[in-house]
């Protein structure tokens, strides 16, 4: 371990240090990814393909009618509830980790939601062509908010296959979302979901289109989103 | 889901425990002392924190928890693996650490400027790629 504090982190401008201390050195970037999807489509299991999987816990107010409010009072009337995140990192070089979150994917939930996709690179829609309809809330809230989002259709064993073309005209997605069909149990299948996710954030990040578009727009950029 | 003690919410001065086998022993925002809501601008899961390494003006009126936090803090450390770490809910840790960053002790570690969103960095993106692809 690093003993001295002579070893505080330099700014990346000025020299750097070398893989293996950066490593202790903790992370310099952290970024977040989001997989979200409904109960049993496999978060769990495509968290724990790629990264190491360990316990989140995240516990909420259900009324916010004290925000801002720090004393006991604002608590008292108010009830809490504590929701099991899945939670991966994945650690890259250069002081650089990927944060996984796995999240559950109704509505309720979506106040984890809003707090776990401000700045995040983008989102991982799981889904399960049994049960495409438990998807589409996730697909609203990620097209609403501008993240960008991959679907990931989870492959079981017993479903019915279905081409990336069909699942998407059942999704009724924009045209340039990724369809990734996967095993989230492999670690290679799951991996592409993520290379595949960042191409797509790569391709928004350097061909910018407005986000937060959830109506058909007038004029020229109709036909950009087309 | 959460285990609510019996009786109800907890109230001033009555913290309650329960002695669920797998769940903690304290209700998880007794050691907020009650606090849901941080003081400040509330951090996020990915906000990294180190120590300043300023002394505690009042090292005494340091929790456990906070203790704990300063210590893994001579680190880089993000608000989520201080949460995993210490095996409290994110909403609690976010408590005590923006107390700790209020009173100095720790600092939000920013390698880049605040205004470059790591989302749109395309040089970040394409080293994540690069990388990913690699692994």
């Amino acid at each position: 371990m690093n003993s001295a504090r002579s070893d505080r982190p330099k700014d990346p401008a000025n020299g750097r240090a070398d893989p293996e201390k950066e490593e202790q050195d903790g992370p310099r970037v952290a970024l977040k990814i989001l997989v979200a999807g409904g109960f049993g489509v496999g978060k769990t299991t495509l968290v724990g393909a790629v990264s190491e999987i360990r316990p989140l816990r995240t516990e909420e107010a259900l009324t916010d009618a004290s925000v801002g409010v720090d004393d006991l009072d604002g608590v008292a009337a108010k009830t809490t509830t504590t929701v099991a995140m899945d939670f991966g990192r994945i650690t890259l070089r250069d002081g650089v980790a990927i944060y996984l979150f796995g999240t559950p994917g109704q509505e309720r939930f979506w106040f984890m939601w809003n707090e776990l996709s401000r700045g995040a690179l983008g989102a991982v829609v799981l889904a399960d062509t049994r049960r495409l309809t438990a998807s589409f809330a996730s697909i609203d809230y990620f097209e609403e908010k501008g993240t960008p989002f991959v679907v990931a259709v989870n492959c079981f064993d017993n479903a019915d296959r279905y081409d990336a073309p069909e699942i998407r005209n059942a999704l009724d997605i924009d045209p340039r979302v990724p369809v990734i069909l996967c095993d989230a149990r492999q670690n290679d299948s799951a991996k592409r979901v993520l290379v595949g996710l960042v191409e797509h954030a790569l391709r928004l990040a350097s061909n910018p289109v407005p986000t937060g578009v959830a109506k058909p727009v007038e004029g020229p950029l109709e036909g950009r989103l087309r | 889901m959460e285990q609510h003690a019996p009786g109800g919410p907890y109230g001033p001065g009555r913290e309650r425990w329960f002695d669920e086998a797998a769940g903690p022993i304290v209700r998880p925002y007794a050691v907020t002392r009650g606090r849901t809501r941080p003081r400040g601008e509330p951090l996020d899961i990915v906000t990294i924190l180190v120590v300043t390494g300023a002394p505690p003006a009042e090292p005494g009126r340091l929790t456990r928890e906070q203790r704990r936090l300063l210590a893994l803090c001579r680190r880089p450390y993000t608000v989520a693996d201080l949460a995993s770490e210490l095996e409290l809910p994110f909403g609690v840790i976010r408590v005590l650490a923006g107390d700790l960053l209020d009173s100095g002790l720790v600092a939000v570690q920013r390698w880049t400027s605040p205004a470059a969103a790591p989302h749109t960095d395309q040089n970040l993106l394409r080293r994540v790629l690069d990388e990913l692809r690699a692994l």
